[in-house]
């Protein structure tokens, strides 16, 4: 038996309350497509989330050939069962009836349809031809954070190898560049040290710009379920919103945007004086803490309360929290990645655990969060701007063992400098040298910040722009060739979660039309290209899936990710598995650096570092005297004032960010009904105060602009913090009357027509959360409320302002509490 | 006027310099992203050290003038900064970005010797305030010709085999 929930009014759906260090109870999540029931299912097909990067285990119900459902999977370590809103709900729009089925080119102007041949044969000859004219720096690849290891993998090899460009890049640079980037400074090597089941044991959780409960919504119901029960965690949560991580914080900062440095060092500051470090394990661990002490000496809670406006009280308050915890998990996401000061913000969050001593054991450890689905498989495959399997491109001996690999010579892989990042990419497209951008997976139209820019770059004449999509997406509108990708659920491969967990996801439809996997697309371009090894045979000596995932292994063995241990037999039927998985640790590694740090040696480390202010590289004679044994690196950074303030005509600070119901630039949540009906339109949240001093109430139409440009959306009055304005970055023009962008017919409506092109020079990743913006009246609501959701950070103030977010009969979810372990179907509707 | 004195007025004139420099290159280089935000940020850095050395000289009868009040966007700059729009589209102004590095990796790495002779000086003549006023500010010039030379390892490849 269970209970039928509404899983869009409540997104969380029922507790299975639990106690301090107890594990966490199942509960069997099933939600099927009306009119049908458990009974009709023919196939439950394997797979995980490819909407967030929690990796939530479920299986795709299968009937007649088609997807009905999804149930979770009770097995799995990740989720025991349960499904967030996107895991239940965005299946459908695999079945849209705007899928791309067939690929299409350019010819006077507009996009035909044609057939796999003449497109192909257009990317080939192009290709050739700019190897020919202009060499393998005038093709670039942009990737994504929601293919599979396999097809990263197979990119990678054949752009670096292949082609022999530096430029391979994912859209997780906007997502999780930062995060990789503070596990480099901080260990020497990318790897996430800590584990889900972190939040199990630990008695402090601090959520540092992470909105847990709309980004990963599955692992806050963990969260929840610890709340309620025996000894719950305090949390601490840094985020100038009120989300619902802030209403159940024992303590919530929500400092000016900006700011993190101040905060963190403010923090770390106290930690020192108060006398919590953890000497022993600082001696033995780490090298570097006189310098991060005299840094954060003059950084007292009072000098930080003035540059974040938060009370110096409250930062006393984290600090006591965090100085006194027996166990203490950190995670971070956006709110520090997408920041100003990015890497330096996340490396102190790194730098709290490392005094504290608080790392590699159960409840004390560190989770810098990814954003995206697939984006530890875009890091750790090389297609993120990193050598694979976490090579250091400026170390001879990795990139020997890389070519060794690959049977290539080591001069065929360009390392002479570091793999160009995405937004330089952009900017070598804009000055002319790049003349080839193939795109896949992503949105960079809608994603990328300053959109008429992007526009104008992805609309050049001689810029030959291909797009592997599954559908005609704002910057698909933009393309020369746009191929016909299919998606999860429709082909197989792996894809690993934030905490290194990797899942098999098997086939369980057929793709709509011609549209093919992305590893085919891949292996087909390699073959037509005919890239070859030194010895002249095949490059890419892999057909399918499961021989990509073998080829991987191979170039994985002996390094931090080690997929050695791991098959697609043993995935399949189990549970997830944490990398590094191979002879030593068969099933699995839960948590890294409990036992030393162990790749952050000289000749082992992925980077030498970097300077945390200004990007410059750190020398390797300069890393092997800082740290000849190989320790973490306690990195110190001082505060400086973001590049934009408010001011003059520009008075508030805007930052974008995310919703519970939608995904990136909605291809698939947007085309979801119980989704999209959550949250339809794109909305701007600004401060009962300020909605008081400029006149403004709920519902109000506002213009918001930037020296960048302007958006249109309606206004939702929430406990914001004052001075700011909050707009998701989801919504685009695909369902808009103009389609691609603003025009006469359509107002700016994606929150990048305002952002600005500025970097974290450490990460490269863009920012989101600091330009300077002012906000209009263009009409009176009338009545009308926004399209925010009442559920998530986004909800009105007063409560009752507006109708509540639900979804009715059609968003009911199946829950069962103590379900079999052989996740038996639920009972019928 | 002794060499410490000199060598302060040097430094003082060395870092003035450098600050325009980076705040010319920030102009100038508007449509080059990283360029334009961090070179601003590092005038932060020379006009800091021009204070400081600016402090220091009271103590060696020195009467030298702080950074240069930042004054708002004038003509000059404006110019500089829509030429880099109007330019923006072309490739040769890689090359003058390369140029521009490299003069401002020569500026930093001057200011740099005067700040080893400083301290020298400084330990030699057993003036702890000099040896202070050095130990503070090298560093950061060092880190800004870590940076111009990062820049320049970046960027040349594809820059210098495109044009």
């Amino acid at each position: 038996m269970g209970n039928w929930v509404d899983r869009i009014a409540e997104p969380w759906g029922g507790r299975t309350p639990y106690g301090r260090h107890q594990p966490w109870p199942a509960r069997l999540d099933t939600y099927l497509a009306e009119g049908v029931g458990p009974d009709d299912v023919e196939r439950w097909v394997q797979t995980a989330s490819i909407l967030h990067s929690d990796g939530d285990a479920m299986d795709i119900a299968v009937r007649d050939g088609a997807m009905v459902g999804v149930r979770g999977r009770v097995v799995d370590r990740v989720n025991r069962g349960r499904l967030g809103p996107k895991d239940a709900f965005g299946w459908q729009a695999n079945a849209s009836p705007d899928r791309l089925t067939r690929p299409l080119v350019r010819q006077g102007g507009r996009l035909v349809e044609t057939d796999w041949d003449t497109a192909m044969d257009l990317v080939v000859s192009r290709s050739r031809a700019l190897l020919q004219e202009r060499g393998p720096g005038s093709i670039g690849f942009y990737t994504s954070g929601q293919l599979f290891l396999e097809e990263y993998y197979t990119l990678a090899v054949l752009a670096r190898a292949g082609i022999g460009t530096n430029h391979l890049d994912g859209n997780t640079r906007l997502c999780t560049s930062t995060a990789a980037e503070a596990l480099k400074e901080s260990f020497g090597c990318d790897g996430q040290p800590g584990s889900y089941d972190d939040i199990d044991h630990a008695d402090v959780i601090a959520l540092f710009g992470h909105n847990i409960a709309e980004t990963q919504p599955v692992q806050w119901m963990r969260i929840l379920d610890r709340l309620d029960g025996s000894d719950p965690p305090c949390l601490i949560c840094v985020d100038p919103r009120p989300t619902q991580v802030a209403r159940r914080a024992a303590v919530h900062l929500a400092p000016r945007g900006g700011t993190n440095v101040a905060l963190l060092n403010a923090l770390l500051h106290e930690i020192i004086r108060t006398g919590r470090v953890d000497h022993e394990y600082v001696e033995a661990r780490t090298v570097g803490f006189e310098e991060l002490a005299k840094t954060v000496a003059p950084c007292t809670p009072e000098w930080a309360a003035d540059i974040c406006d938060v009370p110096a009280a409250k930062i006393r308050e984290a600090a006591e929290l965090l100085g006194t915890a027996d166990k203490f998990l950190s995670t971070a996401l956006q709110g520090v990645y997408q920041s100003h000061q990015a890497t330096a913000a996340a490396v102190q969050i790194n730098n709290l655990h490392l005094v504290r001593g608080m790392l590699g054991r159960p409840g004390a450890g560190v989770l810098q969060m990814n954003g995206q689905p697939t984006a530890q498989n875009t890091r750790e495959c090389g297609a993120n701007g990193d050598l694979p399997g976490f090579r250091n491109w400026e170390n001879e001996a990795h990139v020997a063992d890389l070519a060794k690999v690959w049977n290539v010579d080591p001069k065929s892989i360009p390392h002479y400098a570091p793999p160009t990042h995405a937004m330089q990419m952009f900017r070598y497209a804009e000055q002319g040298s790049l003349r080839m951008l193939w795109i896949s997976g992503t949105n960079p139209a809608v994603s990328l910040p300053e959109l008429s820019r992007i526009r104008s770059i992805l609309g050049q004449e001689r810029l030959f722009t291909v797009v592997q999509d599954l559908f005609l997406t704002e910057t698909a509108q933009l393309a020369d060739v746009v191929l016909p990708g299919a998606t999860w659920g429709e082909k197989t491969g792996t894809f690993t979660n934030a905490d290194r967990t990797v899942h098999l996801s098997d086939r369980a439809v057929e793709p709509p039309g011609e549209a093919k996997p992305d590893l085919d697309i891949f292996l087909d371009y390699a073959r037509r290209m005919d890239f070859r090894d030194k010895d002249g045979g095949p490059l890419v000596t892999w057909r399918d899936p499961e021989s990509a995932f073998e080829a991987w292994k191979r170039c994985s063995a002996g390094r931090p990710c080690d997929y050695t241990g791991l098959a697609y037999g043993k995935l399949r039927g189990a549970s997830g598995i944490q990398w590094p998985c191979n002879a030593q640790a068969p099933e699995g590694t839960d948590r890294l650096y409990g036992d030393g740090i162990a790749w952050a040696h000289p000749d082992a480390c992925e980077t030498y570092g970097k300077d945390l202010v200004t990007g410059a590289s750190v020398s390797v004679a300069e890393y092997r005297s800082l740290n000849p044994d190989g320790k973490a690196v306690l990195k110190a950074a001082e505060y400086l004032p973001p590049h934009e303030e408010p001011g003059g005509d520009h008075p508030f600070q805007l930052t974008t960010g995310r919703t519970l119901y939608h995904f990136h630039t909605r291809t698939k949540t947007g085309r979801t009904p119980q989704l999209n009906a959550a949250a339809p339109d794109v909305w701007v949240e600004i401060s009962a105060a300020d909605a008081a001093a400029e006149g403004l109430g709920e519902g109000d139409l506002v213009d918001v602009t930037t020296p960048r440009g302007s958006l249109r959306g309606r206004l939702r009055v929430t406990g914001i913090r004052p001075g700011l304005l909050f707009v998701p970055f989801h919504y685009g023009y695909w369902d808009a009357p103009s389609g691609c962008g603003p025009d006469a017919s359509t107002p700016g409506r994606a929150a990048n027509e305002t952002t600005i092109t500025d970097w974290d020079p450490v990460s490269k990743q863009p920012l989101f959360k600091t330009a300077a913006a002012a906000i209009a009246l263009v009409e009176r609501a009338d009545g009308r409320p926004s399209a925010a959701p009442t559920t998530t950070a986004s909800a009105p103030v007063p409560a009752l302002a507006v109708p509540a977010t639900e979804g009715g009969p059609a968003a009911h979810v199946l829950e069962v509490r103590e379900p079999d372990a052989d996740n038996s179907p639920g009972s019928a509707r | 006027m002794n060499g410490i004195t000199l060598t302060l007025r040097a430094l003082h004139h060395g870092e003035r310099s450098l600050a325009k420099q980076l705040s010319t290159a920030a102009e100038r280089h508007h449509t080059e992203h990283e360029v334009h935000h961090v070179a601003q940020d590092l005038v932060l850095w020379s006009n800091d050290h021009c204070r400081r050395v600016a402090e220091t000289g009271r103590h060696y009868e020195l009467d030298l003038d702080g950074p240069p009040e930042k004054s708002a966007p004038g003509l000059v700059s404006t110019l500089r900064e829509k030429s880099a729009e109007a330019v923006g589209r072309r490739p040769e102004p890689g090359l003058l970005l390369l140029h521009d590095l490299r003069e401002l990796h020569l500026a930093a790495a001057g200011n740099s010797l005067y700040w080893e002779m400083l301290a020298q000086a400084g330990q030699a003549a057993k003036d702890d305030r000099l040896v202070e006023l050095a130990s503070f500010c090298h560093p950061r010039t060092l880190r800004q010709m870590r940076w111009t030379n990062t820049l320049i390892k970046t960027l040349s490849p594809q820059i210098l085999t495109s044009v």
